[in-house]
């Protein structure tokens, strides 16, 4: 009888996990679930677009890669690449010394430096002195928390923690915060909106500090997955060379993000 | 468990095994995972560990608090008062305590750059930290469960207890504080232990909402550390020693009180 | 606020009902899917627990005690990453290829296991509410134990365990939305995307609150019936 319920739980579990065993064939490419603007953004019809998702999309036809998008949580994207429920990160992720001890990076694809934005009626720059009395916003897990900690926080800044960037922007949009720090592509993109124009402006760029930052975005991979790395590499170097790069970063901006 | 001498029933052979072999597991993670952050970030757990038991006992007391009419008046209310109560239990429990958390939080967030003047009034220090919210949320969820609770400990005192008072000429005021409450909390008393530890269980979603409690420090350092087993493992230690403990506490009351026509 | 609060829920584009609704469908899949492995576990651990020899007794003892000690959110955590790297390793170790789990896979599993905890609970104090005696004459008709556990103990303790079995359905429906934080798209993960894209938060977690109330309510109706039957014969009880 034990036996049964044995066979029975593992004829259950097969069957929830059976359909899913697939060929190893595609590669499921890892973006964090939340808005990300302009790079990953959901829509009402349930797909993703964005620069990212071109951009995406373009790395795969080159390296001809059967790519599946799989949003998941930002804050665990390192682990589901690692123990594998993804293949390969595509998440705004900067190429930091401390990631690349666990995992590896392609080449960058796009650059973009850390400011602070802040609510309109106050006047500050983003400096630890101006910041020492002030809440400052950044999202958990990012490059912008690592040098809040290291640079604000020790000067009296009090940090907020997000698990999203879009959530560090709304409380910013409340007063709950009085700065956010971040990337300036999507801190920019923030402040065209409606609610960003109405509460909140540019105060500055941190002064950079390479030990825990980087202005590069690369691909984030296992590091075991050396042969899928030169594919990419050699992918965003062709989609640069033959103009697919431009075409769709001019939909989105004004300027070469790369 | 009942063994006649506790010791004796942990001393037998397959136990000692499976204790020999949890130490292992335990000896091989220590020794085997990556620690070297955690002298570093005690000070901040010890915080943490400082936030999540407020947390938890405030929550308990003021949803405990609230629990107590909840449950009367949809009893013996009048049906504007039944009626609400009942609706409030209804929505809280079938709804989850997520969503609940978010809703207050960047619900009523997403509305303050609509009311002008919100950031002079006197309550903005408070509209601007995460922990009222959550802790509203927490005590809204706790005096709903609670109050169902409640509900089911008033209606169940025995009818010929309040009869008796009432024939030793009881006002009704007197009745409820001598005889209907208490009796009623004797009732609902044993059941509060299993409530608390689903309420300890509940308090992580706060972290959610940017409330640095326990598991917000451990995400913390899972973000720094980029580890991912062995924060979390120390993390479900904590909780199993919390409410180990909280078990324990429980029991040793329980056995204080008398049990007799429970 | 150009757009009226109705569009923004319309089923189709650029209204996000339709994305709700499909969270909604993923939600109840895990609920459904966790709560029978937990329904399977929990057979598995009750009868371990009632009729297993000591080792086995201690084991579900230990699983009961952490999986009903431990936060579900870090259960979740836990077992989602962890969970399929062991499994992929126990693969290697076998010397074969890796598994590739879905997160509706590793959704069902988490919740089931938790699920399973608690069902054990359930289930064991129902199977003891049985009278010895209705055992005892399946014995005495020489049953097998599989035979015995299928025609007289898991019917005679039904009815002991649906309030509880019940109430282990309605938290499944709710604990699906603990899966937001590891990422997976069910109704609250989707409803916080749609919040934030269109900055109605109030709206959107308004109306996924409604969802989950539907649900409940729709499921309070279905248990109403499935007790009355699961009763018939049964003398009536006041509570």
């Amino acid at each position: 009888m034990k036996k049964q319920i044995v066979t029975l739980l593992v004829a259950g579990l097969a069957a929830v996990s059976g359909a899913t065993v697939a060929a190893a064939d595609p590669v499921k490419v890892g973006i964090a679930a939340e808005p990300y603007p302009p790079f990953t953004v959901p829509d009402a019809a349930g797909n993703w677009s964005g620069w990212e998702i071109d951009f995406m999309n373009a790395v795969c036809a080159q390296a001809k890669l059967d790519c599946v998008l799989t949003p998941v949580a930002w804050d665990g994207i390192i682990p589901a690449l690692t123990s594998g429920k993804i293949d390969m990160i595509i998440a705004s992720m900067s190429v930091t010394p401390e990631r690349k001890q666990v995992i590896d990076f392609t080449d960058g694809y796009y650059r973009s430096k850390a400011v602070v934005i802040g609510l309109k009626d106050m006047t500050f720059d983003a400096t630890p002195a101006a910041l020492a009395d002030k809440i400052l916003g950044v999202q958990v897990g990012t490059i912008h928390q690592a040098y809040a900690q290291k640079h604000f926080a020790p000067e009296g800044t009090t940090l907020r923690e997000y698990q999203t960037q879009d959530e560090a922007n709304a409380d910013l949009a409340a007063g709950r915060v009085d700065a956010v720090q971040a990337d300036e592509i999507t801190l920019r993109d923030f402040l065209a909106s409606e609610a960003g124009q109405a509460c909140c402006d540019l105060k500055g760029v941190v002064e950079s500090d390479p030990e825990i930052m980087a202005e590069d975005a690369g691909i984030g991979l296992r590091k075991e997955d050396t042969e899928l790395k030169d594919k990419l590499n050699a992918a965003i170097k062709a989609i640069r060379e033959n103009g697919t790069y431009a075409a769709f970063n001019a939909k989105y901006f004004d300027f070469d993000i790369y | 468990m009942s063994a006649p001498s506790p010791l004796r029933g942990w001393l037998r052979p397959h136990r000692l095994v499976m204790l020999a072999l949890a130490l292992g597991i335990v000896l091989w993670a220590v020794l085997a995972g990556d620690w070297a952050w955690l002298p570093k970030y005690t000070p901040l757990l010890l915080k943490g560990l400082g936030t999540t038991l407020a947390i938890l006992a405030e929550s308990v007391i003021l949803g405990a608090a609230v629990a107590l009419p909840i449950g009367l008046v949809q009893v013996t209310g009048p049906r504007w008062l039944s009626a609400p109560a009942q609706l409030f239990c209804t929505v809280i429990r079938g709804t989850p305590l997520l969503l609940q958390l978010w809703l207050l939080y960047y619900g009523i967030g997403s509305l303050f750059p609509m009311i002008p003047g919100i950031r002079g009034s006197f309550l903005w220090p408070y509209l601007r930290e995460a922990w009222p919210y959550g802790l509203a949320a927490l005590t809204i969820s706790f005096a709903a469960y609670e109050g169902e609770v409640m509900r089911g400990a008033f209606a169940g005192v025995p009818r010929g207890e309040l009869q008796a008072g009432r024939a030793f000429g009881m006002s009704p005021l007197k009745l409820f504080w001598r005889i209907w409450l208490p009796r009623a909390l004797y009732r609902a008393l044993p059941t509060l232990n299993g409530e608390m530890v689903l309420q300890l269980k509940s308090t992580p979603l706060v972290a959610t909402i940017t409330v640095v409690d326990l598991y917000g420090v451990i995400s913390r350092v899972r973000s720094a550390t980029l580890l991912t087993y062995e924060p979390l493992l120390l993390l479900a230690l904590i909780y199993l020693i919390l409410t180990a403990l909280m078990v324990a506490i429980f029991r040793f009351f329980e056995n204080r009180l008398p049990t007799r026509g429970a | 606020m150009d757009q009226t609060f109705w569009q923004l829920l319309a089923l189709a584009p650029p209204g996000w009902g339709g994305v709700l609704l499909t969270g909604l469908a993923h939600s109840l899949e895990i609920a459904v899917g966790g709560y029978l492995l937990g329904l399977i576990l929990g057979v598995g651990g009750a009868v371990g627990k009632l009729y297993g020899n000591e080792i086995v007794r201690d084991l579900m003892e230990t699983y009961t005690i952490v999986v009903r000690a431990v936060p579900e959110l870090v259960l979740i955590l836990l077992l989602y990453y962890a969970g399929t790297d062991a499994l992929n390793r126990l693969m290697a170790a076998l010397g074969r290829s890796p598994v590739d789990i879905s997160g509706l896979a590793a959704g069902i599993f988490v919740i089931g296991v938790v699920q399973g905890a608690y069902a054990t609970e359930v289930i064991r104090g129902a199977i003891k509410a049985i009278p010895a005696g209705e055992i005892e004459a399946g014995r005495a008709y020489g049953m097998p134990g599989g035979l015995l556990l299928r025609r007289v103990t898991l019917p005679a303790m039904l009815p002991h365990a649906l309030p509880g079995l019940a109430n282990l359905w309605l938290i499944a429906t709710k604990d699906t939305a603990l899966l937001a934080v590891v990422g997976f798209s069910e109704l609250t993960l989707v409803t916080r995307q749609a919040a934030g894209a269109t900055k109605h938060y109030m709206l959107f977690f308004l109306a996924a609150g409604a969802l989950y109330l539907a649900l409940t309510l729709v499921s309070n109706i279905a248990i109403a019936r499935i007790e009355k039957w699961a009763r018939r014969g049964m003398p009536q009880v006041h509570a």
